[in-house]
């Protein structure tokens, strides 16, 4: 029953298993699926791709009845369905392994396995000797020995996804969702997967797999579909897309386009100091970041271009201290800085504006006045007191400087358009007269107006002196904002970009370039911005 | 986005209403309960009477303020009436050394409790309400173990502290009514009480500012089992009796009502003193109807019961805005 190398009947390659056509799905507000025609394939390896907001998850919680679809229909072995429930789509056969394991951490390993099918002996009670004997075959398969009759959390993060996936593949699924699947895994452990991943195909299985690692996807991957913004813009066998054609894709930025200049409110090239006002070395998070090493010199922008989860977030939270690194070192200013303590990382002069505004970046609940006063409050307060005068004048200043558009100080924060909250948030750091600033994703979700502004505001703090860190997912931004750009692969510093060099074409290809030809293309310039 | 076509111009009437009605309507109850009386019940319109529901209320006031500020940063503290026993229990045992030093060191059992509370959910990670609820447990329990029975309190000057008054003003009420002004300063005016604020709003936006949140977090404990002790100090002199079997129990839920009622909300990020006051004065007018009008104490936990949720349910209609 649990055995995964028998065969689950005759593979029938190439029929249509799981499919949907002309799948709509709006959200107020948002539009995330348009039209979006996608079959998966018996013993099918099925890579689904896009970037943030292009509709992958709301696309696989379509498929497995955690969203009912607004138009457009599922087809599943050949006949219109409709999951009501995703429990109704677990029986169908549809397997889903999410990025966070779902599983109950309290229960032993094999409970967990067969969670819902126990093997029953007499009298109708679990035959727990049968179980833990079925159960660690099972596992075997997978390459993985442990104690079946141990918790589950006791294991590791990697162990515990081989115990989905044995559950999944053991339930005789006929396509099975892997999210992410190898975003918490060991190289070893991605291996082994890989072999599952080869064997569920050779069962006759259909395999969906969405991954940000362009390596693994032409490892494992037969098919893929690429997703922009709610819409199929590819679909096809993989080996038929080289992969530079597959970022553009998915970034939606075609190569050899002319750059048409001045779109964004960027300056250009900034006079950068050749003193390093930030030195980030060897910087190292398990199964996030990979020794990542970056200098930002004062009044340069520097920009951090990669994919999603390519560990750009997670490299401006481990030098704001947010993100503790279980290596490297941070020196700001020649002076060596604690890790790990947001406090230290902002008495050195280091600001992140974090890329969840919502959650991580601004207090809904308080006003924009003690909003900006925030972090600066200690230096706002005397005895512990505060200085309200002073605050008022702090505030009044930075509202005016960078145009905050409220109707007035005491207005709640959580209330202002997202363009005016991003400013209220750079205003908070400004008044902490930081040396650093790191930007994610500054201008996401921020209409086009207050957009250009945010840009203009970045340019006119790195010709102040601010060493600027600029994570974008918007290529363009990143290109025409920064005066060098460092490029991160799976959580690793693939290149470095500067001068010239800093085009999309070329941040495109330092992306798609495969493990081999890393590292050859860089451009030795003379260090800082040496144009106009 | 909102339909406005339906109702475009009842709706803001209807939030407009339902948030005067959460800021003020704790006020509005406590005046309306006030007329009633007046007019109603027989000798309420007395210095005698006022003096009594004043005396009453004060030490339910006075753990409420350290309640608001623990519900405050998103938290709670279930184990105030424990604090208030073991404060009455360390004051008997202490009192032979004088009355200022037993003052002194029921005052540090409270504030010992409000570090151990603080630690457990700052730096372990407990939840708030699992951490003070094991020390509600325990701090019954050393209360018992210090002063394992009732025990008479015959202190010439606590005595004067539990009954005596100034200008016909009970001192009891005087001390609530100066530690409320206290801690609504602190919640205003101090660095301490705008880190306090945001720390309940949002933690990982707090955190990301730098904010000294596990030193604000143990600050905000210790000050409600320090208010919890001269809460516990305060009762234990208008009693002239140390109880530890007895005083303090249920005072949680009371002084949680009074902040809830006050129009403190439960999900962090905003202090109502003014409303916490009025919150305990509410509770206590309403006991004092129901027991001056004969019906069974039974009756007022039901009362509380339905203005609680009264409470809440304003609060929520309005986080749904």
């Amino acid at each position: 029953m649990l055995s995964v190398t028998g065969s689950a009947g005759p593979p029938v390659t190439g029929s249509a298993v799981l499919s949907v056509a002309g799948l709509g799905k709006s959200f107020p507000g948002v539009r995330a699926l348009d039209g979006v025609d996608f079959t998966a394939r018996a013993g099918e390896v099925h890579a689904l791709i896009g970037e943030n907001g292009a509709g992958k998850s709301t696309l696989i919680k379509v498929l497995t009845g955690v969203y009912q679809p607004g138009e457009g229909e599922v087809t599943y072995d050949g006949s219109a369905v409709r999951f009501a429930t995703p429990l109704a789509a677990q029986h169908a056969g549809i397997s889903t392994i999410y990025q966070e394991v779902n599983l109950v951490p309290l229960m032993s390993v094999a409970r967990n396995l067969f969670l819902g099918r126990e093997p029953r002996g007499r009298l109708g009670l679990i035959d727990f000797r049968r179980m833990h004997r079925e159960a660690d075959e099972a596992l075997r398969g997978l390459g993985v020995r442990v104690d079946v009759r141990r918790p589950l959390r006791e294991l590791g993060v990697g162990a515990q996804q081989m115990v989905a996936l044995a559950r999944a593949v053991s339930v005789d699924a006929r396509v099975v969702i892997m999210d992410e699947p190898t975003s918490s895994l060991e190289p070893r452990e991605v291996a082994t997967l890989f072999e599952v991943i080869r064997m569920l195909r050779g069962r006759g299985i259909a395999v969906i797999y969405v991954s940000h690692r362009l390596d693994e996807l032409y490892e494992v991957c037969d098919t893929v579909t690429v997703l922009r913004d709610g819409k199929v813009v590819h679909t096809g066998p993989i080996a038929e897309l080289d992969r530079l054609r597959l970022v553009s894709l998915m970034l939606g930025r075609d190569i050899g386009d002319v750059r048409e200049e001045g779109l964004t409110k960027f300056s250009g090239r900034h006079d950068a100091d050749s003193q390093a006002v930030l030195e980030a070395t060897e910087l190292t998070v398990r199964h996030q970041l990979d020794g990542v090493s970056l200098t930002i010199r004062a009044g340069e922008v520097v920009g951090l271009g990669g994919l999603l989860g390519s560990g750009r977030s997670e490299t401006a939270k481990a030098i704001a201290g947010a993100l503790p690194p279980d290596a490297g070192r941070v020196v700001v200013a020649g002076v060596p800085v604690r890790t790990g303590s947001t406090p230290a990382a902002i008495r050195a002069g280091v600001s992140l504006l974090p890329e969840d505004r919502k959650a991580e970046g601004i207090v809904p609940g308080l006003s924009v006045r003690e909003n900006i006063a925030l972090a600066a409050l200690p230096g706002l307060s005397r005895f512990g007191l505060v200085d309200e005068a002073r605050i008022d004048r702090v505030v009044d200043t930075f509202m005016k400087r960078l145009r905050i558009k409220a109707s007035g100080p005491h207005q709640k924060v959580g209330e202002l358009s997202g363009g005016n909250q991003q400013k209220v948030l750079l205003a908070r750091w400004l008044a902490m007269n930081p040396k650093v600033l790191l930007l994610d994703e500054p201008t996401r979700g921020i209409d086009v107006g207050a957009k250009a502004e945010v840009q203009k505001l970045i340019d006119e703090l790195a010709e102040d002196g601010l060493g600027v860190l600029l994570i974008s997912s918007d290529m363009e931004e990143l290109v025409e904002g920064s005066d060098r750009v460092v490029v991160l692969k799976d959580g690793a510093v693939v290149e470095e970009l500067t001068g010239d060099a800093v085009t999309e074409d070329r941040l495109m290809r330092a992306i798609a370039a495969t493990p081999a030809a890393r590292a050859t293309t860089a451009v030795p310039t003379a260090p800082g911005g040496d144009d106009d | 986005m909102t339909d406005l076509s339906l109702g475009g111009r009842t709706r803001p009437d209807r939030d407009r209403v339902l948030r005067l009605l959460q800021d003020y309507g704790v006020h509005l109850g406590v005046a309306v309960l006030l007329l009633v009386n007046i007019a109603f019940t027989p000798h309420f319109l007395s210095a005698e009477n006022f003096r009594t529901q004043a005396v009453q209320v004060a030490p339910v006031l006075i753990v409420a303020l350290g309640m608001a500020l623990a519900i405050g940063s998103e938290g709670v503290d279930l184990s105030v009436g424990s604090v208030m026993a073991l404060s009455t229990s360390l004051l008997s045992l202490y009192l032979g050394y004088g009355m200022w030093i037993a003052l002194l060191v029921a005052v540090l059992g409270g504030i010992a409790v409000g570090v151990a509370n603080g630690a457990l959910i700052a730096y372990i990670g407990v939840q708030p309400i699992v951490a003070t609820l094991a020390l509600m447990v325990a701090g019954r329990g050393l209360a018992l173990v210090l002063l394992p029975q009732l025990k008479d309190v015959r202190d010439p000057t606590m005595a004067s502290l539990g009954s005596g008054d100034l200008l016909g003003i009970p001192y009891l009420v005087l001390i609530a009514v100066a530690l409320a002004l206290l801690v609504a300063f602190v919640v205003r005016r101090t660095t301490f009480g705008r880190q306090l604020l945001a720390i309940g709003d949002s933690r990982p936006a707090a955190r990301l500012a730098g904010l000294p949140v596990r030193r604000v977090l143990i600050l905000v404990y210790v000050c409600s089992g320090a208010l919890a002790a001269i809460a516990g100090v305060l009762a234990t002199a208008r009693l002239t009796a140390s109880d530890p079997t007895s005083l303090g129990n249920l005072m949680e839920l009371s002084a949680i009502t009074a902040v809830v009622v006050g129009g403190t909300p439960l999900s962090g990020g905003r202090v109502r003193i003014g409303g916490t006051v009025a919150g305990a004065v509410l509770i206590q007018l309403l006991t004092a109807t129901l027991i001056k009008h004969d019906l069974p104490p039974s009756w007022t936990q039901i009362a509380q019961a339905v203005v609680i949720i009264l409470a809440v349910y304003a609060a929520r209609e309005r986080g749904r805005r």
